[in-house]
């Protein structure tokens, strides 16, 4: 049952639904459910970081050059990011289709 | 062997609970349960046991601290009654979901409004799909043995599951009772030290209370479903295994004088014992009086009831809450609802008494038995003794 990634059976569903295998959440893309995604303008971005600090998801992290980017299979499209950011760096884009 | 004394019976349940050396209680005071509240907070501050009480600002807090500590592989006690039981409404589910044995012990009383402190089942019959198992005490001794028993029935692997025990408020709970108290050795033997199926601990990571997406929710609730109906075999043995140990039987439907009888009470909780005076009072003028009381709420023993109906020709079902605007009482939709695939089976009459406290009487339920033997009331369900 702890190798299954999805029960079949109601007979395989463990007591309580408990996982025992650690950060199983993360194979979980709730990306999938995103409309919009931030795109980042590296010339307004001035690396203060709040988009890392304020995003729900926990999905933004720094590259190697102090910028910012959103990991888009965690990233929901909620534009929390774009609305903190004070310097307008970023961009809600309509996902395509 | 256990000691023979005069107990109130809250503070019997709570000495109960002491025995089974719960290892954390959260619980906020409500009457009719306060003692309970206060005894198992004595228990604690005299470190008769190696727990903690956590006070907590609410009855939702306390059956969600109950869920963590059990979570975190503690025995754990919990009480309240009516609003109390109600706030905790939206937690109880999540109990049992997770398939926590979590002990309760219920003070029944009316729920508001108007607002009423006294005895009924008002408060209990609206949880009864949260997925525990419901028993129903009728005095001092049940609910007392009925504590121990519901530790070893929720802590089996094979139910894990909250327990609930009812016993009626004032009625029971500011009774005092002459009881016989087991003594630890005793609980000892039948109850061994608790061994989680899980537990919260950094060493040996586990998600519980996970999210569940529409593609295991149905599978989900059907485990959790033939957990509580499987429990009822547990049960069983469980009660067995007391009757040996103890010498005091206890079954899912408890009969008095049913086999040759012609009309039979049901009745759940304390008023049983007036139920069964009334019986005896009825023989003595004839009239083959039975009565059928039911210890076991959830899992429904159908079974047990389908056996216990027959021969009998008027069955008089008591309920001590009204489903307001339904087919009857709760109890008695119930039992039709069990019966109606049965080829033969009685005539039901269905009898609402006993509501936020009103007394009732050996002489009220001879008159219910003598009533309902003409096999009809004039109305679907009576709300017996009311005025107008």
């Amino acid at each position: 049952m702890a190798d299954k990634k999805w029960p079949e059976t109601w007979q395989e569903v463990n007591p309580g639904c408990m996982v025992f295998r650690p950060g199983s959440a993360s194979e979980y893309h709730t990306g999938s459910w995103r409309a919009k995604r931030p795109i980042w303008d590296k010339a307004k971005c001035i690396k203060c970081g709040l988009c890392y600090i304020y995003c729900p998801e926990g999905c933004i992290t720094e590259d190697a050059d102090g910028f910012f980017e959103a990991n888009l299979d965690y990233c929901k499209g909620c534009g929390i990011c774009a609305k903190e950011c004070w310097t307008g760096a970023i961009k809600m884009a309509n996902e395509e289709g | 062997m256990g000691k023979r004394i005069g107990m109130e019976v809250a503070v019997a349940a709570s000495e109960a609970a002491a025995l089974c050396r719960f290892d954390m209680a959260a619980v906020y005071p409500i009457t009719p349960q306060s003692h309970i509240a206060e005894h198992l907070s004595d228990i604690v501050n005299d470190g008769r046991v190696d727990a903690s009480f956590m006070t907590v600002e609410s009855e939702h807090s306390a059956l969600s601290a109950v869920i963590g500590a059990s979570a975190a592989g503690a025995r754990v006690i919990t009480a309240t009654s009516s609003q109390g039981l109600m706030y905790m409404n939206e937690i109880m589910p999540i109990a049992s979901g997770m398939r926590l044995p979590i002990v309760m012990l219920v003070a029944n009383r009316a729920v508001s409004s108007p607002i009423n402190i006294w005895n009924d089942h008002s408060d209990i019959m609206p949880m009864r799909d949260t997925g525990w198992v419901t028993f129903f005490s009728d005095n001092g001794q049940e609910a007392v043995d009925m504590v121990i028993q519901a530790y070893k029935v929720a802590e089996r692997r094979d139910v894990m599951l909250p327990v609930n025990v009812m016993m009626d408020g004032f009625q029971l709970t500011h009774m005092v009772e002459p009881l016989i108290m087991p003594d630890q050795e005793e609980v000892d033997r039948f109850l061994p030290p608790l061994v989680p199926y899980a537990t919260l601990h950094p060493d040996k990571p586990v998600s519980m209370g996970t999210l569940g997406m529409p593609d295991i929710f149905t599978e989900s609730q059907k485990s959790k479903d033939v957990a509580l109906i499987n429990s009822i075999s547990v049960i069983r043995e469980v009660w067995k295994e007391w009757e040996e140990l103890f010498g005091r039987k206890y079954e899912p439907v408890q009969t008095y004088l049913t086999e040759d009888a012609d009309v039979a009470l049901v009745t759940m909780g304390s008023m049983g014992e007036t139920a069964e005076v009334a019986v005896d009072e009825l023989r003595k003028e004839g009239i083959k009086a039975g009565l059928i009381k039911i210890k076991l709420w959830r899992p429904f023993p159908f079974e047990d009831l389908k056996n216990a109906v027959k021969g009998i020709r008027v069955l008089a079902v008591t309920d001590r809450a009204v489903s307001f605007g339904g087919p009857g009482g709760p109890v008695c939709s119930e039992i039709r609802s069990a019966l109606y695939d049965e080829p033969s089976r009685p005539v039901i009459v269905n009898y609402i008494i006993g509501l936020g406290g009103r007394d009732v009487q050996v002489a009220d339920f001879m008159t219910m038995v003598k009533k309902a033997a003409a096999g009809k009331l004039s109305e679907p369900y009576e709300y017996y003794g009311v005025r107008g």
